[in-house]
């Protein structure tokens, strides 16, 4: 069924909200977990979270039907937005670029091909734990 | 006042957050959209632009306006949750090479513009 007429919020006021909230919630959990050595854990711990909650929430709202109306309003604050901003690959890049610079070739390698290996496993857990999720099986 | 700082990391988030979808957005109307294009943009800028900032803090930048638009404004733009899930999408359509040169390449990719960006200001 459409949704003709509907006002809706507009996307990019919704991304700002959302990112507003995600960076925060990432500016206070990152620094609150140390560094295993020279490994960034904080930034790790953020962007493998992020990944699994982007994967169960892609899944969910595809359960529930197209990226119309209220679920494209959903994907978009907390996607985009709150996840969006959680997460962060700048910092994922500096970080790795500050460790081969001071020769810590093995541990950027590690760290950089790790996040994005874990992250890869991370979305995809996500998907099987959205799957599982109470709620409707098919589009409505 | 240093209790402000915090939330102008967070406001400077959202701001980012909206930068990352008009940017998205724009990428992805002129391009192919067979490839995730808008969101590596995204990512390749955001990331030399915080090697830019990381080099400028120690003698340029005081240590708020570093978090506010390193931690904020970049950390809200660059995303590495959307690059992933795009990864896994090319993944199980069986575009296994165009993955790997998405989530590897786009990585070796951003931190060399990193190390770039830190090289320039440091």
């Amino acid at each position: 069924m459409t949704e003709v007429g509907r006002r809706s919020f507009p996307p990019v006021l919704l991304v700002a909200l959302g990112g507003t909230v995600g960076t925060a919630a990432r500016h206070m959990v990152g620094p609150s977990i140390p560094d295993l050595g020279r490994l960034p854990a904080g930034i790790l711990t953020v962007n493998l979270v992020g990944c699994f909650l982007l994967g169960c929430l892609a899944e969910t709202l595809s359960r529930r039907g197209d990226d119309t109306g209220r679920r494209r309003d959903a994907r978009l604050l907390l996607g985009t937005g709150v996840i969006g901003g959680f997460t962060t690959y700048s910092a994922l890049a500096v970080d790795t670029a500050a460790l081969l610079r001071d020769d810590a070739v093995a541990t950027a390698v590690l760290y950089a091909v790790g996040t994005v290996v874990l992250g890869a496993v991370a979305v995809a857990v996500g998907i099987a734990v959205g799957r599982r999720l109470p709620g409707p099986r098919q589009a409505s | 006042m240093s209790a402000l700082v915090p939330v102008a990391v967070a406001v400077a988030g959202g701001v980012g957050s909206a930068g990352r979808y008009l940017v998205d957005q724009a990428v992805t109307a002129r391009h192919s959209r067979r490839f995730p294009w808008g969101i590596v943009v995204v990512n390749l800028t955001g990331s030399f632009a915080l090697g830019l900032v990381v080099g400028l803090a120690a003698r340029h930048l005081s240590d708020d306006v570093a978090l506010v638009v390193g931690v904020g404004l970049l950390g809200g733009y660059t995303t590495f949750s959307t690059a992933t899930v795009d990864t896994v999408r090319l993944l199980s359509d069986r575009r296994h090479l165009t993955a790997g040169l998405h989530g590897l390449g786009v990585l070796a990719a951003c931190v060399g513009l990193a190390a770039l960006g830190l090289a320039l200001t440091a």
